[in-house]
């Protein structure tokens, strides 16, 4: 299942009185706890991990821990996977959200209309979010399959394939078959968050519209997309960096294979720690990836920060 | 939009393309549950049995009598839960600090909590485990319920906030009016009032807890199994189990699609109310 996303920001609107005198300290103490703890395993792990990435560690020889200064990054520029993983992470990213995107605004368009079981449908839309990462992952691989996958047979009895495919082991299609299974998991998450947007357009607008003589697709066009705009910029940064961030799909699906074919830099840096050990070229890759990711990041905190001004 | 449609242009134009969508959402579903009730010769020779007449439960049975499974799922249950516990405990009270004072830092804070979040898991996964080893926690259900709270509290954090924000603060003050602390009218007037809201904020935590694999499969071990790293191992050393595979792809699955249908509503509620003004 995706990360957990924040709840986008109607928290911070709120208008609270200002303290009361004598208590200046009191929201401090109260805040301690959590800040406390997330000092102690989020932000000194994260800066022994830049910290990691300065020096040659290799988890088999803890005495060698030398500081290499720029070594490990140099390297990066210079290696060949990096470079495969790296463009990868663009075509998979720029593949994956834009498809979740559409395949999620075309669900929640239909959602939004009128019909009895709409309740139920909006329930059952949302079921594949809750699955662990680990199952969708198997599950795809067993429907990719290549002597008994249920894709295959499909295809093969609509007469749209002569025979078995390898879908995963392929290297011109393991990207793309993971794409879809990504599509598959992250489509609902855009269709929840586009629906309350649509519903948040008030009905006298469509009316107005109508009234002026504007057809469906004008309807569309002039009140439906600018209504619904700020929910699909902000959704897609969210989904962005999720995407960017879910590795356990890709590991479980291929383990980056066949060959370099699906290696991500996420992948890359996690596999680089986990089979060669090497913390201290592992830490760089992962510091890299962060620094692009930050990008991103910082887009979606300008938007967030203009609310969180109040 | 504003004419109600006629009923078969409305089921070609809406319940026909969402019941494709749903088909499309579920269909992985029904399959994997389809193949775990096949038996495994059955599986090899003739693939899938759709008939329920030709069902079985041997997969099940396989899955809990001759693997460890039951005891993996027992270890993905106290991880969960003890990710909830801390999870909660602690954002209880910085949410009530966000929801009703403001202060100097305030905003640097609860952006702090928000990038959390978005950090990747890569770059927290490699130092936590260096420092799990020299702690000497690992292979433990403290370094998965800790490594878990690093996405639970900052969440916590920001539901808890919101959902604490529909709550008057006029119900603080009269508590205060009459007696109470601030700790108090947190205690006994908000902690009561957004209860549905912790318990579905605690719920999810679990789900994501329960749903976690690459801090499993780092930081746990031999002793410390949780469902879906034991899921991997499910997968034979020379062909693919898969009717075992799915039974276990399906109880690992099962309590949290309960649990996520139970409060998605109030959890969806909760998640999209502010993004709408974008």
């Amino acid at each position: 299942m995706p990360r957990p996303f924040p709840p986008v920001m109607t928290a911070i609107a709120a208008d609270a009185p200002p303290n009361r005198i004598g208590q200046p300290l009191l929201p401090y103490w109260l805040l301690s706890p959590a800040v406390i703890v997330t000092l102690v395993i989020v932000f000194f792990p994260m800066a022994e991990a830049v910290i990691l990435s300065f020096h040659d560690y290799l988890l088999w020889k803890p005495s060698s821990f030398a500081f290499v200064g720029l070594k490990n990054f140099l390297a990066a520029l210079n290696d060949d996977v990096f470079w495969i993983s790296f463009w990868h992470t663009f075509i998979w990213i720029g593949l994956t959200v834009p498809a979740q995107l559409l395949l999620g605004l075309v669900t929640a368009l239909l959602l939004n209309r009128k019909f009895p079981w709409r309740g139920l449908a909006r329930a059952l839309i949302i079921v594949p979010w809750a699955l662990p990462s680990v199952i969708t992952a198997l599950m795809w691989r067993w429907i990719y399959d290549a002597n008994s996958g249920v894709l295959n047979d499909v295809l093969m009895r609509l007469d749209l394939l002569q025979a078995s495919f390898p879908w995963l082991a392929d290297p011109d299609t393991a990207l793309y078959a993971i794409v879809l299974t990504l599509t598959w998991q992250g489509f609902p998450f855009f269709a929840v968050m586009i629906l309350a947007g649509l519903q948040a357009i008030p009905r006298s607008y469509y009316e107005a519209a109508a009234i002026d003589g504007a057809g469906a697709w004008q309807q569309f066009r002039y009140v439906t997309l600018p209504g619904i705009a700020g929910v699909l910029v902000t959704a897609a940064l969210l989904r962005l960096i999720w995407v960017a961030n879910s590795i356990d799909v890709i590991f479980v699906m291929t383990g980056g294979g066949p060959g370099y074919a699906t290696y991500t830099l996420p992948l890359y840096a996690f596999i680089e720690a986990r089979t060669s050990l090497d913390f201290g070229y592992g830490s760089a890759l992962a510091v890299i990836f962060t620094l692009i990711l930050g990008v991103v990041i910082l887009l979606y905190l300008r938007r967030v920060g203009r609310e969180l001004a109040v | 939009m504003t004419e109600t449609p006629s009923l078969p242009r409305r089921l070609i134009t809406t319940d026909l393309p969402i019941a494709v969508i749903i088909a499309f959402a579920l269909g992985p579903y029904v399959w994997m549950f389809l193949t775990s009730v096949t038996a495994e010769a059955t599986l090899a020779a003739e693939g899938v049995s759709v008939a329920p007449v030709e069902w079985v439960i041997d997969n099940y049975l396989r899955l809990f009598g001759r693997t460890t499974f039951l005891v993996n799922l027992g270890h993905s249950f106290i991880v969960a839960s003890g990710t909830v516990l801390l999870g909660l405990l602690v954002a209880v009270t910085a949410a009530y600090a966000f929801s009703r004072f403001r202060f100097p830092g305030r905003r640097l804070l609860m952006l702090q909590f928000l990038v959390i979040n978005m950090f990747p898991v890569v770059l927290l996964i490699l130092p936590l485990f260096v420092l799990m080893r020299r702690l000497g926690l690992l292979d433990t259900h403290a370094a998965l319920i800790i490594a878990n709270a690093t996405i639970a509290i900052p969440f916590s954090v920001w539901m808890l906030t919101s959902y604490m924000n529909a709550i008057p603060e006029s119900l603080d003050e009269a508590a205060m009016t009459d007696g109470c602390s601030r700790l108090g009218a947190l205690w006994r007037i908000v902690l009561p009032l957004c209860w549905p809201g912790i318990v579905a904020t605690g719920i999810y935590i679990f789900i994501t807890a329960w749903n976690e694999y690459l801090y499993a499969l780092t930081l746990g071990g031999q002793n410390v199994r949780t469902m879906t790293v034991a899921l991997q191992t499910l997968i034979g050393e020379y062909q693919i189990e898969w009717g075992l595979l799915t039974a276990g792809g399906v109880v690992g699955a099962l309590p949290v699609t309960v649990l996520f249908l139970i409060v998605q509503r109030r959890l969806i509620s909760g998640l999209t109310a502010g993004s709408v003004k974008g």
